[in-house]
């Protein structure tokens, strides 16, 4: 009886959870020129409107491009960092562990406003790079998280056969540790292209002006009204990001079996 | 060099790059910011340098700004316990179901991939005038005129609800998870009923995830920027609003970074107490 009610209970948190994603979803495909209901037919036009939006398109460049060199720089200093932790004794790890995951615990709003206000103090004005380095520092602490829970799993003396068999440290590592820690590098990776991929408040901070990304570039049109462009564009980007972890999920998956034989 | 010296020099140059860039990227914009409140916005628009109290009188002492502050935690409050509420017993069918874990975690994870921007301008679909909500309404004839449920406070907290659950039944699931089920069983054993078996043993040991689910809530509930503008009416602003008006609008950047500093004692506050009780480690586990 109890167990029932709770049951019944997830199911709706289920769905409260689902409701308002697939009513974007059902949305887009709506014939009627107004973002809303009633659904007057099944169509593919706010999907070609899409395509043909100049602005979007030029956002969706704009996100990617980040998204891509966030991930390349956050998972590089990430996995250098992890290494150092975990394979090796050093002093104060608690404290540069803590130093490490700190942008996490900041507020997004403040960790903006303190960036922009420094790097304006240095006469530096707002620009792509500012935005990447924004989005870098904010990312890095996940891919940390993903790339350290990976490492301490993988066992020390497979690297240490290769170092007793001659491999110097850097051959050891491009040869046995990182093909090792490949999916969790790609973990990392792919969150942080994911989580820049999704930003908006940061943004909206850093951006310097007619630079927009997806999500930026959504906020705008909603200032309007919600036009039926806008649940295409959902409908693309619930298929990005949801489809991008999973096909994600799907490669280490694949990977692992194929290591593991 | 002896060996043992580029031995203890390694791991320092693996963690060189990621330690200098949180430095100059986090902490000392953060030094600065603390510095920059104490100085003045002049009429013409120079910073003047110096020490002056004028920007944290105004952030500390204007109605204003402490009513929108209160609102704010206000709000971040009725969000977390919404979240612990319902979110509670779906953790705890995920984590006692017999099917699969596995795939009724990566269901719930799936909304929250979805991006946060369209999350939240989805429910002006279910919610808005010509939303899924009033044409069902109309429809059935209960109403003849649809109603306008969107822009108030309440619908600011049901969108943070649907952005943050997922963080709350995730940190809790991974607690209960944690939990020997042999205590749950030796409790019944000793004649405790179920529901005394849950009160006495499992909701305690829960406690930690549950805790850290909360924080996490509010810290980010509390620092919500887009939410109140995209479902909020045009009195819900929250705080994170008055720190972009003071930056971006207004350009009083030393008043910007008081109030932003405001944001960040509080907040941080938090998550030391939280730290000092329970420790990060469980904050990490739901984390990752």
């Amino acid at each position: 009886m109890g167990w029932m009610l709770i049951r019944v209970w997830a199911i709706l948190v289920y769905i409260f959870m689902f409701l308002p994603v697939a009513v974007v979803v059902l949305l887009s495909f709506n014939a009627s020129q107004f973002g809303s209901f009633p659904m007057t037919g099944f169509s593919f036009r706010w999907f070609i409107e899409l395509a043909n939006n100049e602005a979007i398109l030029r956002a969706f460049r704009t996100s990617i491009i980040l998204g891509g060199l966030t991930a390349l720089v956050s998972t590089t200093l990430g996995v250098l960092a992890s290494l150092a932790l975990i394979r090796y004794k050093v002093p104060g790890q608690n404290l540069i562990s803590t130093v490490l995951i700190a942008p996490i615990l900041v507020p997004e709003v403040v960790l903006a406003v303190a960036l922009l206000l420094f790097l304006n103090f240095l006469s530096l004005n707002k620009s792509f790079a500012l935005l990447l380095f924004g989005h870098v520092i904010f990312t890095l602490p996940f891919v940390i998280l993903v790339v350290q829970a990976r490492l301490v799993g993988i066992r020390r003396d497979i690297e240490e056969a290769a170092l007793s068999l001659g491999a110097n440290p850097v051959q050891t590592f491009f040869q046995i540790t990182l093909p090792l820690l490949m999916p969790a590098v790609l973990a990392g990776g792919l969150f942080a292209f994911t989580i820049s991929f999704d930003d908006i408040t940061g943004t909206l901070f850093w951006k310097p002006g007619g630079v927009e990304t997806v999500p930026t570039q959504i906020f705008a049109m909603l200032r309007n009204s919600i036009s039926p462009e806008i649940n295409a564009l959902g409908t693309v980007m619930i298929l990005l990001t949801v489809g991008l972890p999973v096909l994600g999920l799907a490669i280490a998956r694949w990977a692992s079996m194929k290591s593991g034989g | 060099m002896t060996v043992e010296a580029r031995e203890a020099r390694q791991p320092w140059i693996l963690l060189s790059p990621a330690l200098l860039v949180v430095t100059l990227l986090l902490f000392v914009p953060l030094l600065f910011i603390i510095v920059y409140s104490f100085w003045l916005r002049t009429a013409t628009g120079a910073d003047e340098v110096g020490f002056f109290l004028d920007n944290w009188r105004e952030a500390l002492g204007d109605p204003f700004y402490r009513d929108i502050l209160l609102n704010t935690l206000k709000i971040a409050a009725v969000t977390t316990v919404v979240c612990a509420v319902a979110g509670y017993p779906a953790a705890y069918f995920i984590a006692r179901s017999k099917g699969n874990k596995a795939l009724l975690l990566l269901l719930l994870m799936l909304p929250f991939w979805v991006s946060y921007i369209i999350r939240t301008m989805s429910w002006i679909n279910i919610l808005g005038v010509s939303g899924a909500l009033n044409t069902f309404l109309i429809w059935t004839g209960l109403i003849n005129e649809p109603i306008q449920m969107l822009y108030n406070e309440a619908t600011v907290i049901l969108g943070l609800v649907h952005f943050l659950m997922p963080f709350m039944i995730l940190n809790v699931f991974v607690s209960l998870d944690g939990i020997d089920r042999n205590l749950e069983d030796a409790a019944s054993s000793l004649g405790a009923t179920r529901i005394q078996g849950f009160r006495e043993v499992t909701l305690p040991l829960s406690l930690p995830g549950l805790a850290a689910g909360g924080l996490l809530c509010f810290v980010l509930a509390a620092g919500t920027y887009i939410t109140p503008l995209v479902l909020g009416g045009p009195t819900d602003a929250m705080f994170a609003n008055l720190v972009f008006e003071a930056i971006i609008t207004q350009l009083n950047w030393p008043l910007g970074s008081a109030l932003s500093l405001m944001l960040l004692v509080i907040l941080g506050a938090l998550v030391l107490l939280y730290n000092h009780f329970l420790g990060m480690a469980q904050l990490m586990k739901g984390l990752g």
